[in-house]
């Protein structure tokens, strides 16, 4: 095995200078998955370039415009975060679903994207929520829809020298709250076998006049349903628009049989899942009046 | 290969070590530090039984890097007793018999503290959810559990 270097930059700069100068360098955050990785083989960088001394990747902020996530803040940091909570709580539950108490303590969101798995629970909670990459690199900085930042099975929209600094999630509006739901076939540490995430907007009325719905697990990369959207705007997300979003996120799925689960039981779960991750969006969407 | 020095504090005490830059911190508590208290279970970060807490968060110790020591502080299963006298959670490890093999104690024991630290009084519920990553192939989970909820009793939201 070459020597591999470990590198611990202070600011993004040198994280960008380090990631450019290296092509076999890997950005290290949690390490729930890279060094995993390592040690199975799948991968041998040539550097670890240990993101988590760098400010801006480890920090919450909170303003009128919105999140502002640092791309290696652990788990456990983001579910102790009140606020967080209280403004995005299907993607704080999105979270809090991932591993151990001791990989809450490791792993991030910003790794849970960059490993690109298509079953990763945050993702779907970030696409309803509208959230942007913000990516740094040789060139300067970047910003790519979530939705479009997952191209295939671990692999991103990142280039060579780049790197994932934070998340940006706009404010919610007024009356609009989210939910993401999972399937694993036990409680705890398990990868999902189809998950949901939805966002909706009531207007004073209760009919939905936006909504996000994205589905994980049951294609290559997690998927937004235009289809099961256009089920909820215009509804009082009552039983019958609840169940075309199913049968829409259901068609929408493009799962593979594998050992955790059938194609048809992930296509039928997936829309199970809109379902109620949809019906708890709208209770909390009603609940929680002073939102914005 | 050009080892690491690395400086940190572990139990209160400073310390420091020599590592590769891809060496697990596990691997240098174990070895370079004859810290072996802390064990090797899975080394995936599934089992628990590397728990430490790292700034006082509770992290598998087979996912981080020693290089990621420096400057930092941290407890390992050693630093929960004082002198000869047993952490509460120890002692009631003990009475309860909440172990067999013993491979998996420490990581229950340090990961039983974190949970204590943040929740003084859990329910039983709390704290089996606050365990779920920490793996027990002898048990069966109900002594450890019991051995947790009256380790809390007894401390009545003293740390320690």
């Amino acid at each position: 095995m070459d020597a591999i270097r470990y590198e611990s930059p202070r600011s993004v700069a040198e994280a960008v200078r380090l990631m450019a100068a290296d092509a076999g360098a890997r950005v290290l955050a949690g390490g729930t998955d890279l060094l995993v990785q390592f040690r199975a083989g799948v991968r041998q960088p040539s550097a670890f370039v240990d993101v988590k001394r760098i400010p801006e990747l480890m920090s919450i902020a909170i303003d009128d415009q919105g999140l502002r996530l640092g791309a290696a803040v652990p788990a456990a940091v983001i579910g102790e975060h009140a606020e967080l909570r209280r403004l995005w709580p299907g993607l704080a539950e999105s979270v809090r679903l991932i591993g151990s108490t001791q990989i809450q303590g490791r792993g991030s969101v910003g790794g849970n994207l960059c490993n690109g798995s298509p079953a990763a629970d945050t993702t779907c909670a970030l696409i309803v929520n509208r959230a942007q990459c913000v990516i740094a690199g040789p060139n300067g900085e970047r910003t790519v829809p979530v939705d479009a930042f997952c191209i295939a099975p671990g692999r991103t929209v990142l280039q060579h020298g780049e790197l994932l600094v934070a998340i940006r999630v706009p404010r919610p509006a007024a009356r609009t709250s989210d939910a993401y739901l999972r399937l694993i076939p036990r409680t705890e540490m398990d990868i999902a076998v189809a998950g949901a995430g939805v966002s909706v907007t009531l207007d004073a009325a209760g009919v939905c006049t936006a909504a996000r719905v994205a589905i994980g697990a049951v294609a290559p990369t997690a998927l937004r349903v235009p289809g099961a959207e256009q089920a909820l705007v215009g509804s009082p997300l009552d039983e019958a628009s609840l169940r075309y979003a199913a049968e829409a996120a259901s068609a929408a799925a493009r799962p593979i049989d594998d050992r955790r689960g059938t194609a048809a039981y992930r296509r039928t779960v997936a829309g199970v899942l809109t379902r109620r991750a949809a019906a708890l969006a709208a209770q909390r969407a009603r609940q929680g009046t002073d939102r914005g | 290969m050009a080892k690491l020095h690395i400086e940190t504090t572990i139990n209160g005490e400073p310390a420091e070590f020599l590592c590769d830059p891809h060496e697990t911190l596990l691997s240098a508590l174990r070895t370079g530090l004859g810290l072996t208290g802390t064990k090797e279970g899975c080394a995936t970060g599934d089992c628990g039984a590397c728990s430490i807490l790292l700034e006082g968060r509770l992290v598998p110790a087979c996912l981080v890097l020693a290089a990621e020591a420096q400057g930092r502080a941290m407890t390992t299963i050693e630093g929960l007793s004082r002198g000869d006298t047993l952490h509460p959670l120890q002692q009631k490890f003990l009475e309860h018999a909440a172990l067999q093999c013993g491979i998996c104690t420490p990581g229950f024991i340090v990961a039983a503290k974190a949970l204590l630290d943040a929740k003084p009084n859990p329910t039983e519920e709390e704290v089996r959810y606050g365990l779920a990553g920490n793996l027990c192939r002898c048990t069966g989970y109900d002594k450890i559990i019991r051995a947790v909820l009256d380790a809390a009793s007894e401390m009545k939201g003293t740390t320690a």
